[in-house]
């Protein structure tokens, strides 16, 4: 690497937001032929790092210097003009357009467009790198997975010779995975400089050549991949050493709590999303639930939580005495009125478990706000529960009176977390509970799941890592195509086994 | 392309929270510098001294005892009808019907004086007065409100519908009760006995009216910080599936929301109707229920800052017409005027909420 040159050196870099540091005094160096893992806990500026270098923000102090020139990047076009292309998160596609079409889109290119040589060069380039892409198929066909795809040719369309990509794996099943490491290692070898965002370690150790690693905004060092470990990155990104094992301790005296039967829910728009799922989650275990992303992990949580109206079967609460209640037909309100203490963490957090611009006390009494005769509300009791959040799970805040969109996604997370397992739940729905967190607060939020599953509260966990649902969980059930796959042990399973089910119906290959 | 060093760059940049004091320093600046523009306009456009101008505007306000009360009972009503609209707009809820909900709530106050009056005795028809408008102005909001919550109508188009069906309703009814026939409007109503004229507190004509406003603006403060309806309002109008979410009945809160924002706007119609003017027009709402908007806008929905938001614009609009009578000037003048202070005053939000800087590329190199 030391004979390689450095395409982008980021020098003093600093960027704040109002009061709070992003990133402070960072040097960053992206080589030719290489692909970079940026590390680092959640709010420790990684992102807002890369998007300085796309044009996305502008850097209130520091230099860039793109091949030894300094670079003035004020927007994404600017950003092109260097050869910079970023990958999001979340698709900028426009879902009615072909492949080809968004490629192009927004380029100003002289002369008439040809929408076949557009297409003649966009499978050029998907050839060279070994893309599997239909210029003429329309986004809305296609799978997340194809749609990422787009994404990046569309970066590569514009000549792009230094790629950052931010948590590209998070939508992806492993094999659609390892499809886009052997893309980037071919891009690699091409010479492209590639950045890739991710808190998944055993993916660093797979894919990328060096590490760097931010820690609250500052550089804290980089290395060669090959001359590190995860125990050694995480540390260096949390600042002090972290046990690495997710515990699953057996369950204690499993009993049924919810009992799905033949479940059958359709969307507005009449699609089949669950299709006669049905399974038994137990107190006192983890049940986790595996599928592509959309495979109806949302549906399945919602119908249970009594925000899905279902077309057919049967969800039922089954008491500590063995008797059986009828989840179906109730909404959240009635549910709670039955006596049944339902606690959801749903994907959405801002969207649907908090409200953004409220403050922590506020969040706190969403589900309480009721209680009592009292035509006003009560915010004491919401305000000392919300400084106990702060306190046991480590909240990084300014203060309870902080509106929580101010709050990193990690943050956000804890104070919801916190307040549905404060309510003593009988059974806790999560889903994605750890996207987007950081090593430090995944583990804070197994750690708490794992309690719960300790004191006999039945956990059905969506997750989309399949190493942690292997490590973390008793029983895993797959979903695909809104169909039951199948259900495994979570001891013993295989990452291989799991991974066909969640593409295949009983995980069966076709020979 | 010149990509050199050293060259400034502009750069927004979101603030933290600013102290409050900074936050009034920017708007105080903003209005200095509105006046400042405002009068060169004046002195550019028809030679007048500027601070001559100025001066007719609060003295168009404050010349007199009587200019004052007619400022306060502007104020009053103005308030009102913020304070109606504001529950819904926390709900974001585009209640632009505020007009339509005074108009029928001053019809329904009409009706009571005119078919009740000396039939029964006074303080039931006062009773009754209030209920019914009350009531008007609750339903003509709710049946947006219902047609949201079932059929997820815009209520934005359907709340302006209903404005000119107000509108109609109330000219037709005037042409029925017209007095006396042919002249096209009702008159003083009950001019000789005062029957469901609202009570007079000593020899102050307004200041019923400005009681009463002042004691809503207390409660509508408590009513959406501190009620537990008033937290399901700012629930649903942040995120309707958070509502969903913790079990919030979505529909009945914006029909019981929009029940109590047209029943308040109904009651500015019976201030209006019963309280100062005892007759009906089609104007009589006089554009206040989309003023309303504004000033809740600009208020942040605050009850309290409401009171110095519709302070500022009835200010503004009485010192318009003052300087248009004293200075013979055409009433687009005082408009103009208006509009530009008022551009100042919302453009200062900017400054609050943004830091503007120059940042310099030092290109010193490594």
């Amino acid at each position: 690497m030391e004979n390689s040159t450095a395409v982008v050196k980021m020098r003093n870099i600093t960027k704040r937001f109002g009061p709070v540091l992003a990133n402070d005094r960072v040097w960053l160096d992206i080589y030719k032929g290489e692909i970079l893992a940026l590390l680092g806990e959640n709010g420790s500026g990684k992102t807002t790092l890369m998007n300085m270098l796309s044009g996305i923000y502008f850097p209130d102090e520091g230099q860039i210097f793109i091949n030894e020139e300094e670079a003035v990047i004020r927007s994404p076009k600017d950003a092109f003009r260097y050869g910079i292309g970023m990958i999001h998160q979340h698709f900028k596609l426009v879902d009615v357009l072909t492949a080809a079409e968004n490629i192009v889109l927004g380029l100003k290119e002289p002369g008439r467009l040809d929408m076949d040589k557009v297409a003649e060069k966009v499978k050029r380039i998907c050839d060279a790198y070994g893309f599997d892409v239909d210029p003429y198929q329309k986004i809305y066909n296609m799978s997340v997975s194809q749609k990422q795809t787009v994404e990046i040719v569309k970066v590569l369309y514009r000549g792009a010779d230094i790629l950052i990509l931010d948590e590209p794996t998070a939508v992806l099943t492993p094999q659609e995975t390892e499809k886009l490491f052997a893309v980037l290692r071919n891009m690699r070898d091409d010479g492209k400089a590639i950045v890739i965002i991710t808190h998944k370690m055993h993916e660093v150790e797979e894919l990328s050549d060096r590490v760097a690693i931010l820690r609250h905004g500052q550089f804290v060092g980089d290395m060669l991949t090959k001359m590190t470990n995860a125990q050694e990155m995480t540390n260096m990104m949390v600042g002090r050493p972290v046990t690495l094992n997710i515990e699953r301790p057996d369950p204690v005296n499993p009993k049924p709590r919810i009992e799905v039967e033949g479940l059958t829910v359709r969307d507005p728009e009449g699609t089949v999303k669950l299709d006669n799922v049905s399974f038994t989650a137990c107190s006192g275990e983890i049940l986790g639930i595996a599928g592509i992303s959309g495979c109806g992990q949302k549906e399945l949580l919602e119908a249970i939580a009594g925000l899905q109206p279902a077309e057919k079967g049967s969800i039922r609460y089954v008491t500590d005495d063995g008797v059986r209640e009828e989840l179906i037909g109730k909404d959240p309100l009635s549910i709670a009125d039955m006596g049944v203490c339902l606690s959801f963490v749903p994907e959405d957090r801002l969207g649907m478990g908090l409200v953004g611009s409220m403050d922590l006390t506020d969040n706190m009494m969403l589900r309480s706000f009721r209680r009592g005769r009292s035509f006003f509300t009560d915010r004491k009791n919401p305000r000392v529960l919300a400084e106990k959040v702060v306190k046991d799970l480590e909240v990084n805040t300014p203060g309870v009176s902080t509106p929580v969109r101010r709050l990193s996604g990690g943050n956000v997370q804890k104070v919801l977390v916190g307040r549905e397992i404060s309510s003593a739940p009988s059974v806790l729905l999560t889903a994605y509970a750890v996207r987007g967190l950081d090593i430090n607060s995944s583990y804070t939020i197994y750690d708490l799941i794992n309690q719960q599953k300790k004191s006999g509260v039945a956990v059905i966990f969506v997750g989309e890592d399949l190493d942690v649902l292997l490590e973390l969980c008793d029983r895993i059930l797959v979903l695909c195509g809104g169909k039951v796959s199948g259900i495994v042990e979570g001891r013993g399973a295989s990452k291989p086994e799991v991974g066909m089910m969640m593409t295949r119906l009983g995980g069966k290959t076709n020979g | 392309m010149a990509n050199k060093s050293g060259r400034s760059v502009l750069h927004i940049s979101k603030r933290g929270a600013l102290p409050w004091y900074a936050a009034w320093a920017i708007r105080g600046a903003a209005i200095v510098l509105a006046l400042i523009v405002s009068g060169v306009f004046t002195a550019a456009l028809t030679g007048l001294n500027p601070l001559g101008v100025y001066a007719a505007m609060i003295q168009g306000a404050f010349g007199t005892e009587r200019k004052v009360w007619i400022l306060g009972q502007n104020l009053a009503i103005l308030l009102c009808v913020s304070l109606a609209v504001t529950p819904a707009f926390k709900m974001r809820f585009w209640n632009v019907g505020g007009e339509g909900q005074i108009l029928i709530g001053g019809l329904a106050t009409a009706a009571c004086m005119i078919l009740l009056g000396d039939k029964i005795p006074n303080w039931l028809l006062i009773i009754v007065m209030v209920v019914s408008s009350v009531l008007a102005g609750a339903i003509w909001g709710g049946i947006p409100a219902i047609c949201k919550a079932r059929w997820n109508t815009n209520e934005t188009l359907f709340t302006l519908m209903m404005n000119y069906v107000a509108t109609q309703l109330v000219a037709f009814m005037v042409i029925v009760w017209e007095v006396p026939k042919g002249a096209g409007k009702i008159g003083i109503i009950n001019q000789n006995t005062e029957a469901g004229w609202l009570p007079q507190i000593g020899s102050y004509k307004y200041l019923l009216n400005i009681l009463v406003v002042a004691a809503l603006t207390v409660v509508m403060y408590f009513y959406l910080t501190r009620s537990k309806q008033g937290y399901e309002i700012s629930v649903v109008g942040e995120s309707e599936r958070t509502a969903r979410y913790v079990g919030i009945k979505v529909g009945k809160v914006i029909v019981r929301t929009m029940m109590i924002s047209g029943g308040l706007c109904g009651l500015a119609g019976l201030l209006l109707v019963g309280g100062t003017d005892h007759t009906i027009t089609t104007t009589i709402a006089g554009g206040r229920g989309f003023t309303a908007v504004m000033v809740a806008w600009l208020a942040k929905f605050n009850p309290f800052t409401m009171v110095f938001t519709s302070f500022l614009l009835v200010f503004l609009s009485r010192g318009a017409s003052e300087i248009t009578t004293i200075y013979g000037l055409n009433h687009s003048f005082g408009d103009i005027l208006t509009g530009i202070i008022l551009f100042f005053i919302i453009g200062s939000e900017f400054f609050i909420n943004y830091r503007l800087s120059f940042l310099k590329n030092t290109g010193k190199g490594e």
